[in-house]
């Protein structure tokens, strides 16, 4: 849940008092024209974005009853999993190391029980049967998709309570796209997904919720089906027709 | 397109690729000459005696009197000795500072820090020799060492040092700064804390810069003269640790290829082939350890 979020670059507002929920059990769609603050958005859920320099955020942000801005930062991180728009890997470590980094560096995890979190979160992914032969190789040998599926995979070992992901899928080819889908699809039932997209067909497949912002402002909010059906908002409507971004 | 200019451009490419050829036949000849040099004129030299004894008096052996060849035994000693102390001062030192520099440039104390490291890297080698003897000079005067004279192989290992920090540090901050921001990013949103991101994510993904850097740092300690003359001094004798005047090759090859004398030359050549041997096999030795396990380069 979250309530009257502001966020800002120095003295760009990039996010205006935004509130809205995110219920159990289902994946949201937040969608809007490039530069509207969907990546600022999600960015300030887990408390990366206040990481970049002169970047700040004001707000509550509720998870499990606590407000998130209250908390410590690393723990709140490892609670609400990310993925990022670009694979981004860590270039020196191989496929496993890179599964395994999250568990390996929060410390606390024995051999037997890391190994089954890493083919589990890689099986999930849909990268298992692709990188089973070779997970002592370098995860830069992986070609982009099968990267972005190794995020995933590396986001899933820690076992989040919420995932958002950031356009998992706009660097991917239409095979991978539906395997990150039915991904989506199987793991709203266990954690809340939240994903940004550019895609329409995508938000309409596996969202049960979608939300629309516009330059910073969330504009409205609805179950999938009606947004684009029926949205409320002239301005939802005229962008979901195709008539400006 | 049409013929004319087809064959100007290709002639203007022509003309550039000779000129960067040409170019690196410049930059490559003095290498290439030096390592010969050193060869044929040091090869000779290097004989088990080479490794065990230390330098004879200096004679000619065309006059009659028998000649002992003699070696440089504790001169490749004393650069070791010396260029160890100093990499165990400078390379943590100046791999923290670089970390600072990169990681936490938005501290006030970055920009100056950077400034002073890059104005350091300019000053003469001879001066820090001087301004570090006079400390070590000050502080033997005023009996606070009593261990080691104000001469010694500590003096010159701080001042070797001193001229490798900044150049550590600077090199260290630059890898760093090309680990992308999406790279502390991944790390971060996994809920790693950031001294754990730093060291075990943006380190070791930085970790062939930082090495390049240390050993660009460890080989221009291993070659400086100057400061060594006037801090860790010379001797043709035996040492004992690094607390009385300490030889190393590079002033070795400074006081012998002076003198004249065919024995000792022969040693400053033989000398001058080690020292470029030493250096070859660090940095063979460090880019072998670097080629990670996957067999490919890393940044
Ligand atoms: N690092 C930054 N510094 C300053 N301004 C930024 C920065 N990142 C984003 N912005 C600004 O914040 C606003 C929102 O950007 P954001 O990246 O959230 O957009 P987005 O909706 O994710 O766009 P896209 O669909 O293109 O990814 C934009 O106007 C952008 O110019
Ligand atoms: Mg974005």
């Amino acid at each position: 849940m979250v309530e009257h979020l502001n966020a800002w670059y120095g003295k760009t507002h990039a996010i205006q008092d935004i509130s809205l929920t995110f219920p159990d059990k289902q994946a949201t769609a937040i969608i809007g024209p490039s530069g509207c603050g969907k990546s600022t958005f999600i960015r300030c859920l887990n408390r990366i974005h206040e990481t970049q320099p002169k970047a700040r955020a004001e707000g509550r942000v509720l998870l499990d009853g606590n407000d998130v801005y209250q908390e410590d930062p690393t723990e709140i991180r490892r609670k609400i999993g990310m993925v990022f728009q670009r694979p981004n890997v860590f270039p020196t470590m191989s496929i496993y190391g890179n599964v395994a980094a999250g568990l390996k560096l929060h410390g606390g995890y024995s051999h037997d029980e890391i190994d089954t979190l890493v083919i589990e979160s890689l099986k999930k992914s849909a990268l298992w049967d692709e990188v089973k032969e070779k997970l002592d190789q370098s995860a830069l040998q992986l070609s982009g998709g099968q990267q972005q599926r190794l995020c995933i995979a590396r986001a899933l070992a820690v076992q989040p309570e919420v995932l958002l992901m950031d356009e998992p899928a706009s660097a991917l080819d239409p095979i991978s796209t539906a395997r990150i889908e039915d991904l989506i699809f199987d793991l709203k039932h266990q954690v809340p997904v939240i994903i940004v997209t550019h895609n329409m067909q995508q938000a309409a497949r596996v969202a049960d919720r979608t939300a629309f912002l516009y330059l910073g402002k969330l504009v409205e909010i609805a179950p999938t089906r009606d947004l684009f059906e029926r949205p409320a908002e002239k301005l939802t409507e005229s962008y979901i027709t195709g008539r400006f971004g | 397109m049409r013929p004319p200019k087809r064959r100007r451009r290709r002639a203007k490419s022509f003309v550039l690729l000779g000129l960067c050829a040409v170019a690196v036949l410049v930059m490559l000849a003095p290498l290439a000459s030096i390592l010969y040099t050193c060869f044929v004129n040091g090869a000779g030299a290097i004989t088990p005696s080479f490794f065990l004894k230390n330098p004879p008096q200096a004679c000619n052996p065309a006059a009659g009197a028998p000649c002992p060849q003699g070696g440089v035994a504790d001169a490749i000693l004393g650069t070791l000795l010396l260029v160890g102390l100093a990499s165990a001062i400078a390379l943590p030192v100046g791999i923290l500072g670089g970390i600072y520099l990169s990681e936490f440039s938005e501290r006030p104390l970055a920009r100056p820090a950077r400034f002073l490291a890059d104005v350091m890297t300019g000053i003469p080698s001879i001066v820090i020799g001087v301004f570090v003897f006079g400390i070590f000079y000050f502080v033997a005067q005023e009996g606070w060492i009593s261990t080691f004279s104000a001469v010694s192989g500590y003096t010159g290992a701080v001042a070797l040092a001193v001229i490798m920090i900044p150049v550590v540090a600077r090199t260290c901050e630059e890898s760093l700064r090309l680990v992308p921001t999406s790279i502390r990013e991944a790390s971060l949103a996994l809920g790693i804390p950031r001294h754990r991101t730093i060291v075990r994510i943006v380190l070791s993904s930085a970790r062939g810069g930082v090495l390049t850097g240390a050993l660009l740092a460890v080989a221009r300690a291993g070659g400086e003269t100057a400061p060594l003359l006037l801090t860790a001094g010379f001797t043709t004798g035996s040492i004992f640790g690094l607390s009385g005047w300490t030889p190393s090759l590079p002033v070795l090859i400074y006081q012998f290829s002076a003198g004249g004398e065919p024995n000792t030359t022969q040693l400053a050549w033989g000398a001058a082939l080690m020292l470029v041997l030493m250096m070859l096999v660090i940095s063979v030795g460090a880019r072998l350890a670097l080629r990670n396990r996957f067999g490919g380069r890393t940044t």
